[in-house]
């Protein structure tokens, strides 16, 4: 397929690359916030089951010679982390009690 | 029949009974928070304890090459540094000034925020006087139009610049009352650990709205975790802890510095509903990666664990005033710096630093583990800011702190007696 996004077996996940492959914490932490629970909660049913999957597939590359849709793949992994908490502790996209507290992720290593 | 409850373990405590009664000097009497919200002592603060101690302000990773610098923002002394690796491979740190009208030397697009990169000499943008990286002047524009000026007199002012197990540590006084290890003392130096190994750096920055030694505390009492952060997992959240309360391992105090250290996370050798799902798939949680990094021997690395405890787990340094270090047991280290602004402000950073992952899957461990740190880290920023407003109404006299706050207790008599030293040495001049 000439034009998929996401490594061969993996095409279910497609849908969700527009909106959940982000290049940081701070753009990751950020769509989190601007989703409702019902887009959390469907993205994270959809890569969760997969997830073991992806990290098998994506281990066969060394960390910095990742093909772009493996790359994408691991993006999309990153983001099942963040929202993770949302899921399964919070079942709300925001940490309670947080007021307007910020904490932001300045520097990160790639990728 | 109810089965009866496992109770919390608890350690040996120190002859006396307890931790703080084994410092006496602490007493045992409930601490007045006035330092808390009074602008005043803050001013007392930054001269008596910013400006007198020496503080960590990076690493030398971040200084690799030689003309590899970064500026720090050091609001509490109303500075800027330059930190600087020069073609000698020393490394200085200058006052971020020019010596010609004062603009600020280094910076770009907002003069307030910190900037890092790799030069051959500093040009200010003003009036293009040049600065060598060992702080001499080199260049002043139309020198001749100046009256007698001589360009030795005019170099960056420098600023007594020491290094620490590659920590790059700055003192503020013109001449310093201790060297950097007499300063650090036995219990810090005593730690020789592979700082150099691990390289892979996470970098989180926060400004709070609170006095920097009421944030400062939430990070050095393990009184709280079960409580405030309860349901971050069910480990957290199991029943003993929440009833009963966690107990710290070790205290110990040297001089204005202090350790407590706790069991660990057990990650992975509990039942599985001990933990978040993504917790089990990724390998990782508020211990961070589960499996141990390649620095991991048998032997614990010098000046650790120093309660010689077994089941040992973290370590968490407070090194005066303002700098932390967490040791943890899989092999990863955590910086807290804690930098006033104001009374009831502060910019609090927070560095991981991991191995270079081997593989995705470690990195994937990384990553939960440093989401974790914030899913934590913000719940007690935004209570932390509840707890300066409370402090602020000013109806409460003085605060009663358990022998597992041992460590506020002992922040809070350090910096008392800071600054009552400094006012002693200026009463009599």
């Amino acid at each position: 397929m000439a034009d998929s996004k996401l490594p061969p077996g993996f095409a279910d996940l497609e849908p969700f690359v527009e909106a959940w492959c982000l290049d940081s914490e701070p753009e990751r932490y950020a769509k989190r916030l601007a989703s409702t629970m019902d887009e959390i909660q469907t993205f994270y049913d959809a890569i969760f089951p997969r997830a073991e999957e992806a990290i098998v597939h994506l281990e066969q590359f060394p960390l910095d010679e990742l093909p772009d849709d493996a790359l994408r793949l691991l993006k999309l992994l990153y983001s099942l982390i963040l929202v993770s908490f949302a899921v399964e502790i919070w079942r709300q996209p925001y940490i309670p009690d947080t007021g307007t507290a910020s904490f932001d992720l300045k520097l990160e290593p790639t990728p | 029949m109810q089965q009866a409850r496992k109770a919390p373990l608890q350690y040996p405590k120190p002859p006396e009974g307890t931790w703080t009664e084994h410092y006496s000097e602490l007493g045992t009497a409930p601490v007045s928070y006035e330092s808390m919200v009074s602008p005043e002592f803050f001013q007392l603060e930054r001269e008596a304890i910013f400006k007198r101690a020496w503080l960590n302000v990076g690493r030398v990773e971040q200084l690799r090459r030689k003309g590899a610098f970064f500026t720090k923002e050091l609001g509490v002394a109303r500075t800027s540094l330059i930190v600087v690796r020069g073609m000698d491979d020393q490394i200085r740190a200058f006052h971020n000034v020019c010596r010609h009208r004062g603009n600020k030397l280094v910076w770009t697009d907002h003069p307030a925020e910190e900037i890092g990169g790799t030069c051959r000499q500093f040009a200010c943008k003003y009036h293009g006087w040049r600065y060598d990286l060992d702080g001499r002047c080199s260049f002043i524009l139309q020198e001749s139009e100046f009256f007698g000026i001589d360009k030795a007199d005019y170099g960056l002012v420098p600023v007594h610049c020491d290094v620490w197990q590659g920590f790059v540590f700055v003192n503020l006084a013109k001449e310093p009352e201790q060297t950097l290890t007499e300063f650090l003392g036995p219990m810090i130096t005593a730690i020789d650990y592979p700082f150099e190994k691990l390289t892979e750096r996470y970098y989180y920055r926060g400004d709070i709205r609170s006095n920097w030694k009421v944030f400062l505390d939430a990070f050095q009492e393990f009184y709280h975790p079960p409580i405030l952060h309860g349901h971050q997992n069910p480990v957290m959240s199991q029943a003993e802890y929440k009833d009963q309360g966690f107990y710290t391992m070790h205290f110990q105090a040297d001089g204005p510095h202090r350790v407590g250290s706790t069991s660990g996370g057990a990650g992975g050798l509990l039942p599985p509903q001990m933990y978040n799902p993504i917790e089990l798939v990724m390998r990782s949680g508020l211990f961070g990666p589960w499996d141990p990094s390649e620095i991991v021997t048998t032997e614990l690395p010098p000046g650790l664990n120093p309660g010689n405890k077994k089941r040992w787990g973290l370590d968490s340094f407070q090194i005066f005033p303002n700098f932390a270090i967490v040791f943890w047991e899989t092999g990863w280290y955590l910086t807290y710096h804690y930098w006033p602004v104001a009374h009831d402000r502060l910019i609090f950073e927070a560095n991981a630093y991991f191995a270079p992952p081997r593989n995705v899957r470690e990195r994937l461990a990384q990553q939960l583990g440093i989401a974790t740190i914030k899913e934590y880290a913000l719940q007690d920023c935004g209570t932390l800011e509840a707890t300066q407003m409370g402090l602020e109404s000013r109806v409460l006299p003085a605060t009663p702190l358990g022998d597992q706050e041992f460590m506020c207790r002992h922040l809070h008599k350090v910096v008392h007696d800071w600054v009552d030293d400094y006012r002693r040495s200026r009463a009599e001049g």
